[in-house]
């Protein structure tokens, strides 16, 4: 690890302690989402909220310390391509989740 | 030493110049996970309609999801240190790595692919209901996934076999590999939390 490029190699490609902080935190958050729906410890509404955070931080664990994602000038066109397609996947869901329900709903399908 | 430290300095800068390749295959990641997106909407439509069929409470346990999720995790920081020997040119430590990645993800496909046998065996194949066309659509796409991952995986091992460097080009298939895998488990954490955990509160 003493080679003179872990600073400018280490952002992109990683080193064996990053893997290992990130796999470390990613089990951590996995073992919470399996605890908080097998102990019943929470209302359904409540336990829901709680395994989208989980999955939202651990999603964001994988996209640094797995991917490394970084804010570096050649990783710029990645991100912007990133964050189109996030917007893009969020309006398609968020969408078709509040069209489907207000349907359904009108329809009186449910 | 002073030898060694030379040819990842040259490597590093040839990365810099050739990066379209990786950046391109980014641009297809960004593409699937479109599919996957538009593959979860359907499923949080349709995951509730049962048409008097079983239900999740009846279909999903959390012994074999916690196996699959234990898994795919582990082989997401293997081939990572396969990347990290690959950097070093240890070529040998590479196959290694990436041999291990390969039997971890194989015990995943093999797992998934026991399950839904188990299911459709029961009658709750794709076609009971609308929430079992899409449960099997959305997961089985990640499992098709996961298998041509395989298969590259492997392409990639014989490739390495008998050489003594990592050209530029090797690295850059390497690169966007690991893209590949580390992508497919952020696909698969959102599974098993929205498909699975969510359906069984």
């Amino acid at each position: 690890m003493s080679n003179p490029n872990t600073s400018s190699s280490g952002e992109s490609h990683g080193s064996v302690s990053s893997y290992l902080i990130g796999f470390v935190l990613a089990v951590i958050l996995t073992v919470l989402s399996f605890g908080v729906v097998m102990s019943h410890s929470l209302a359904p509404t409540g336990t829901l909220a709680v395994l989208s955070v989980l999955a939202l931080v651990q999603v964001l664990v994988h996209l640094h310390y797995f991917l490394h994602m970084g804010s570096g000038s050649e990783a710029r066109w990645n991100n912007i391509a990133f964050v189109f397609t996030v917007a893009f996947v969020s309006i398609l869901i968020v969408g078709t989740v509040f069209i489907m329900a207000n349907t359904s709903i009108n329809m009186m399908s449910r | 030493m002073a030898q060694n430290t030379t040819v990842p300095t040259a490597g590093h800068d040839e990365h810099h110049h050739e990066n379209t390749v990786v950046f391109g295959f980014w641009v297809y990641l960004m593409t699937d996970c479109i599919i996957f997106g538009s593959l979860f909407a359907t499923f949080a439509v349709l995951r509730n309609q049962f048409n008097g069929g079983p239900t999740p409470h009846e279909l999903f346990e959390f012994g074999g999801l916690g196996l699959e999720t234990a898994l795919l995790l582990l082989s997401s920081i293997t081939y990572g240190f396969g990347m990290i020997a690959a950097h070093k040119t240890q070529i040998s430590q590479v196959i290694m790595w990436l041999g291990v990645t390969f039997l971890l993800g194989l015990g995943f496909v093999g797992l998934e692919v026991r399950e839904f046998a188990h299911m459709i065996a029961d009658g709750a194949g794709p076609d009971r209901s609308a929430f079992l066309s899409a449960f099997f659509t959305l997961v089985s796409t990640h499992g098709l996934h996961v298998t041509c991952g395989l298969i590259w995986i492997v392409t990639l091992m014989v490739q390495l076999m008998g050489t003594t460097e990592i050209p530029e080009r090797m690295m850059n298939k390497l690169t966007c590999l690991s893209l590949f895998w580390h992508f497919l488990d952020i696909v698969w954490i959102c599974v098993f939390t929205y498909v699975y955990l969510a359906s069984m509160i």
